[in-house]
């Protein structure tokens, strides 16, 4: 066992690490919140809205 | 103190440091690719370099680079993650003075190097030219940008840190780390230091970082750009929220490998430049991910690429990254790169993703924004923004089409010898045959450069207050 066995793992470890995340991310547990994510950036319309009146109040 | 409560109970967002690193997007893009046309103009007529050193192709060289990349890409990097990462974390930026203040440093940054270059101040790191002390600068500006994006980040109002602002945090972070390591040197004096690295370890350093400029500063980050925008102007979330994840983490942690494929054929120990080319083919997998989770974002709204100009933009900008991603994995095969190596070639690619993938994006992202920072309905002029699209698209298909041609052209001149060992033709044969392909990428190049300063006239007319505005505006206040 030196450094090169090391080395060599390190391709397995990296295959897990990303069969790891893909499980994560397909996993059942998670749909809901990430279906919640997807439409972050439909979610702040209210706030933006707010923003742009308040400019236009400061210029005017 | 009401008007404390008032911002308080109805948090705002700080739109004010958008609009100027949107705004200075457009105005160093055009005096980034200005430089640009007129180097491209140089290599024809060598005469337009005007005998003078400050205005030599190898001073203005640097000069066109560190304005498109760090100027325009890194105004539009700047403009677009504050934007984002307020909108989808539904919070206001953590310090409206630190962002100034990255502002304000940012642009100081770009002024320094744009009266150091040319007066031949160079610590002769490609993309990385910049002298120590505007090194230190630059490395104030940059963690002070941490500081209000993660902040920012910090502060949200929502569960999730949507996956833009995961493809921003990379860029920030990687570029920093990149930064402190490839511009470590020993100061001289104020204009000159020597890197702390010497021989092929600094090769090696150097084009880990050079790389990883491309895959952090000019990827991840205009991929946080794509995972916003795309879906905000095709009005759908994106295709597949989990490929993004699987995208993001495949992408972080392949890119940072792929440096040695700079350096095939060189000091660069063998086995180095074999696990650079490896990792760069590996890198075709998540780049593609990525590229179908945006397109794929369009099912079912093709018919918007119709009428949509500034979708188009976008789209076409996802195609360029694709054509880009699947060039580079195959020019890093060390047997293409044989041919493709110190030609023409590799400025096309380079080109193909910097026209094609990140200006074309930051030019769609930049229209969506607009006018929503100036609070008007849309753009001044769709048709303009459509004239815009033809021209930045014709440009990129001349310019890269004509370097596809040089470069093959000179790769295979460059390889050529007789029966007796000696080479078939002189470099400058190659020089003389390169002439046609450089008449065409100066005119793709004008083309793409002209398309700017009409984006320049539609933002300005978008941006003027006129009456119609403030009419409005207290009309919709009372609705």
């Amino acid at each position: 066992m030196d450094i090169n066995d090391l080395r060599g793992l390190s391709t397995l470890m990296l295959m897990i690490a990303f069969i790891g995340v893909c499980i994560w991310a397909w996993s059942r547990k998670r749909r809901k919140s990430f279906e919640e994510a997807r439409h972050l950036p439909f979610a702040d319309e209210e706030m933006n809205r707010r923003t742009q009146q308040e400019e236009a109040r400061k210029h005017d | 103190m009401s008007e404390l409560n008032a911002a308080l109970e109805h948090p705002t967002y700080n739109y004010k440091v958008v609009r100027q690193f949107a705004i200075m997007t457009v105005v160093w893009g055009i005096v980034g690719m200005l430089v640009g046309v007129w180097i491209a103009a140089q290599l024809a007529f060598p005469a337009l370099n005007f005998d003078l050193p400050w205005t030599s192709f190898g001073r203005l060289r640097p000069l066109h680079t560190n304005a498109v990349i760090f100027a325009f890409g890194g105004s539009a990097l700047f403009a677009t993650s504050y934007y984002v990462v307020q909108r989808t974390c539904q919070t206001r930026l953590i310090s409206d003075k630190l962002a100034a203040f990255t502002f304000w440093g940012w642009q100081l940054v770009i002024v320094a190097a744009a009266i150091t270059l040319p007066l031949g101040m160079t610590s002769s790191k490609e993309y990385a030219e910049l002298e120590w002390p505007i090194d230190l600068l630059i490395t104030v500006v940059w963690v002070s940008y941490a500081i209000v994006f993660f902040g920012t980040i910090v502060k949200r109002k929502v569960n999730h840190i949507y996956v833009a602002n995961w493809f921003y945090g990379g860029f920030i972070v990687t570029v920093a780390v990149l930064h402190l390591l490839n511009s470590a040197a020993l100061p001289v004096d104020l204009t000159k230091s020597y890197s702390a690295y010497a021989g092929t370890v600094d090769a090696m350093v150097q084009w880990w970082y050079g790389h990883n400029a491309v895959g952090f500063f000019l990827t991840a980050g205009f991929l946080g750009m794509m995972y916003y925008f795309v879906p905000k102007q095709a009005e759908r979330p994106v295709y597949s929220y989990r490929l993004s994840i699987v995208h993001f983490w495949a992408l972080i942690a392949v890119y940072i490998w792929a440096g040695p494929h700079h350096l095939h054929y060189t000091a660069l120990p063998d086995w180095a430049q074999s696990l650079g080319m490896v990792m760069s083919i590996i890198l075709l997998a998540p780049s593609w991910g990525g590229m179908i989770n945006g397109i794929m974002t369009l099912s079912g709204a093709w018919h918007k690429l119709r009428t949509d100009p500034i979708l188009r933009f976008l789209v076409v900008s996802l195609s360029f990254y694709g054509m880009s991603t699947f060039e580079g994995p195959m020019m890093s095969i060390k047997t293409v790169n044989a041919l493709s190596h110190y030609t023409d070639w590799t400025i096309g690619h380079v080109h193909s993703g910097a026209l094609g993938w990140v200006a074309m994006i930051s030019i769609g992202s930049i229209y969506h924004l607009i006018p929503v920072l100036f609070a008007k309905e849309r753009m001044y002029s769709i048709s303009l923004i459509n004239t815009h699209f033809w021209m930045s698209t014709i440009g990129t298909v001349l310019y890269i089409a004509s370097m596809w041609v040089n470069g093959i052209l000179q790769g295979l001149m460059w390889r050529a010898y007789n029966e007796d060992g000696t080479l078939t033709y002189t470099f400058v044969e190659s020089v003389a045959a390169s002439y046609p392909g450089y008449l065409v990428r100066l005119a793709g190049g004008a083309i793409f450069f002209a398309g700017m300063l009409i984006m320049a006239y539609n933002v300005y007319m978008t941006a003027r207050r006129d009456d119609t505005a403030s009419q409005t505006a207290p009309a919709a206040s009372a609705a």
